[in-house]
């Protein structure tokens, strides 16, 4: 019944555990490998990497700054050093290329507890859900500058979880725990993906930086799909499939050109038709293989896939 | 037909207006919130909490700083530190102690350096002209040095010793024939680096390193100190003004003070005597006339 409830599961039995994980696991590693490189200093005086996610440098050479907060200190009306500009010119190119919201989900140190949210959502089949746009996130961002400008300091640092969470384990816990906490009980009881996905004004920063981006995640093979729902269930930005899975007739690209997409790769991997992939954004093209599986296939797998529909929309996906 | 089709197009438009106002409007409260937050925070750093040397001031400092601790990162003796949430000091942002760990004051600045914004400024590239505090004996009663006993610590300790940091002798009144050596803090030299604090022998340090508003007072700018301006005279504007004498007396700056002869007062005689309780004249010429007796 449990195995039922989760999406991806038929994944798993189909491809293996470590197959149907292979971006969770690949992403868990990036998130926690960063955090390690900046831990090697303080912990074992080796200097990787040095600073935090707001300005670092890589072997005491290479600047690198959070253009986000960079572009807060400009409306703040303070004029930075070129070091600061250089950083953030290189993470600007980065991010401008592999996806700007990649940031959310392959640095970013509370996605990981966001996603611990989400996933005890799942399993506890707690469906609270409170109704807030999704473009909050962007008047958050403007109000954010706006008060930047006004006061003149950096008023969302003092409160940003993301960049509190980096540097509260790197120079100090202090109260930050209580914030964590907070972003962790929003997402489990208040709403589904409601930090990242709804409120987070650095995320909102980070999509628009990702407009252009060269790395998108392709339905590729969205003529397998078999609808069972499974990528809806576990994306934390579910709005942006449907354009690319589903557009087929609307003569739209099988490429998730959505620029909320956190390029996560989850739904790679809970798909059991192998449905998508990563591509680049120019790349349309789809594969369309000779046995073509309609939800009208023999009993086994389909009707797995119709019970799973079920327990998805009922989820409140 | 048409109005069917129109309503629902109507309603939409209506929902989706109502939709974005509710989220306006919750933003708008949310940044209201910190806003007041925000000055709450920037108005109320402590004054035992000191910036990095080369700080800009604070208002300026909270827009400028990042908060990316690579200056914390540099600095040799783990002098600085970044607040933490629930600590009195604006979240992220880079202080000390001085009486826990000061400022070595390194030739190098290498915290500065390390700044990528320039919220320390990089323009401070001799740390003698940093100016994160100045230090000030905030507490003579417990100062041993007041009480007549050697000490000095504060003196000895100071990287900048006979400028910013002096002793001065002064008579011992309490014995009557020792002297009492007195440190006194000379701003135009102190850095603000702590280490006097830091050294204090007392349990609670008798000299601190506190913000430059709060540790200076300032002088009138109208007013000038006769031994350092009677050389130059009086300035043209000086000449012209209008003093606020008494009714009947007017200044002039060759002659000096013209009594306009009204009727004088019958029972005063010139130059005034002073009254049996009181060591001064009741006549208020009589000590600027003085003064410009004992003049060449």
């Amino acid at each position: 019944m449990k195995a039922r409830s989760m999406p991806g599961s038929e994944a798993v039995r189909e491809l293996g555990w470590f197959r149907a994980h292979k971006w969770l696991l690949l992403r868990r590693i990036s998130q926690f490998g960063i955090l390690g490189l900046f831990l090697l200093g303080p912990w074992a005086g080796v200097w990787v990497i040095k600073g935090n996610l707001s300005s670092s440098r890589i072997l005491d050479t290479v600047p690198l700054t959070d253009p986000f907060v960079l572009l807060q200190a400009l409306f703040a009306r303070h004029v930075p050093e070129t070091t600061a500009l250089v950083g953030a010119l290189i993470v600007v190119v980065f991010y401008g290329l592999v996806g700007g919201r990649a940031y959310c989900s392959w640095v970013c140190p509370i996605n990981p507890v966001t996603d611990l949210a989400h996933w005890l959502r799942m399993k506890l089949g707690l469906r609270s859900n409170a109704r807030i746009s999704r473009r909050t996130r962007y008047w958050l961002l403007v109000v954010v500058l706006l008060l930047a400008a006004v006061t003149g300091s950096l008023v969302w640092e003092l409160v940003n979880p993301v960049s509190m969470t980096h540097r509260a384990i790197l120079f100090g816990m202090g109260m930050a725990w209580a914030v964590i906490l907070m972003v962790f009980l929003l997402d489990l009881f208040v709403g589904r993906h409601l930090w990242c996905g709804h409120l987070c004004p650095m995320g909102a920063f980070y999509s628009l930086l990702g407009t252009w981006s060269l790395v998108r995640i392709s339905a590729y093979a969205r003529s397998r799909c078999d609808d069972c729902m499974d990528c809806f269930a576990v994306c934390p930005e579910p709005q942006v499939i449907r354009p690319a899975l589903k557009g087929a007739e609307k003569g739209k690209g099988p490429v998730i050109l959505d620029s909320n997409c956190t390029n996560c790769g989850r739904c790679i991997d809970v798909c059991a038709r192998r449905v998508f992939g990563f591509r680049s954004r120019f790349n349309q093209r789809e594969e369309v293989l000779g046995n073509v599986e309609r939800p009208v296939a023999p009993a086994g797998v389909s009707s797995t896939a119709a019970q799973r529909r079920q327990a998805n929309m009922e989820a409140g996906t | 037909m048409s109005k069917a089709e129109e309503k629902p197009k109507s309603s939409e438009r209506r929902r989706f207006l109502v939709d974005t106002m509710r989220t306006v409007g919750a933003v708008t409260v949310a940044g209201l919130g910190l806003g007041i937050y925000d000055r709450q925070v920037a108005s109320a750093l402590p004054a035992q909490a000191i910036r990095p040397p080369g700080a800009l001031p604070e208002r300026e400092f909270l827009g400028a700083c990042i908060r990316c601790g690579l200056c914390v990162r540099d600095c040799p003796y783990g002098t600085l530190r970044l607040a933490r949430p629930g600590e009195p000091v604006a979240t992220g942002t880079p202080w000390f102690r001085a009486r826990e760990v000061p400022c070595e004051m390194c030739e190098d600045i290498p915290c500065v350096k390390a700044c990528p914004t320039g919220a320390l400024d990089h323009g401070l590239t001799d740390i003698d002209q940093a100016r994160m505090g100045l230090a000030v004996i905030v507490d003579q009663e417990s100062c041993i040095a007041f009480q007549g006993l050697r000490c000095e610590v504060c003196f000895n300790i100071c990287p900048l010793r006979g400028k910013a940091i002096t002793i001065e002798m002064q008579h011992n009144r309490r014995s009557g024939t020792h002297a009492r050596f007195i440190p006194v803090v000379h701003s135009e030299a102190c850095t603000g680096c702590g280490k006097c604090e830091h050294a204090c022998i007392l349990d609670e340090a008798a000299i601190k390193v506190i913000p430059l508003d709060l540790a200076r007072g300032m002088l009138g700018r109208h007013y000038r100190l006769g031994w350092k301006h009677r050389v130059k005279g009086l300035t043209e504007e000086e000449k012209s003004r209008r003093f606020n004498l008494p009714e009947g007396v007017e200044y002039d700056y060759r002659t000096g003070i013209v009594r306009r002869k009204a009727n004088p007062a019958p029972d005063r005689k010139e130059g005034g005597v002073p009254p049996d309780d009181s060591p001064f004249g009741d006549d208020p010429l009589e000590s600027l006339r003085r003064r410009r007796r004992a003049l060449p």
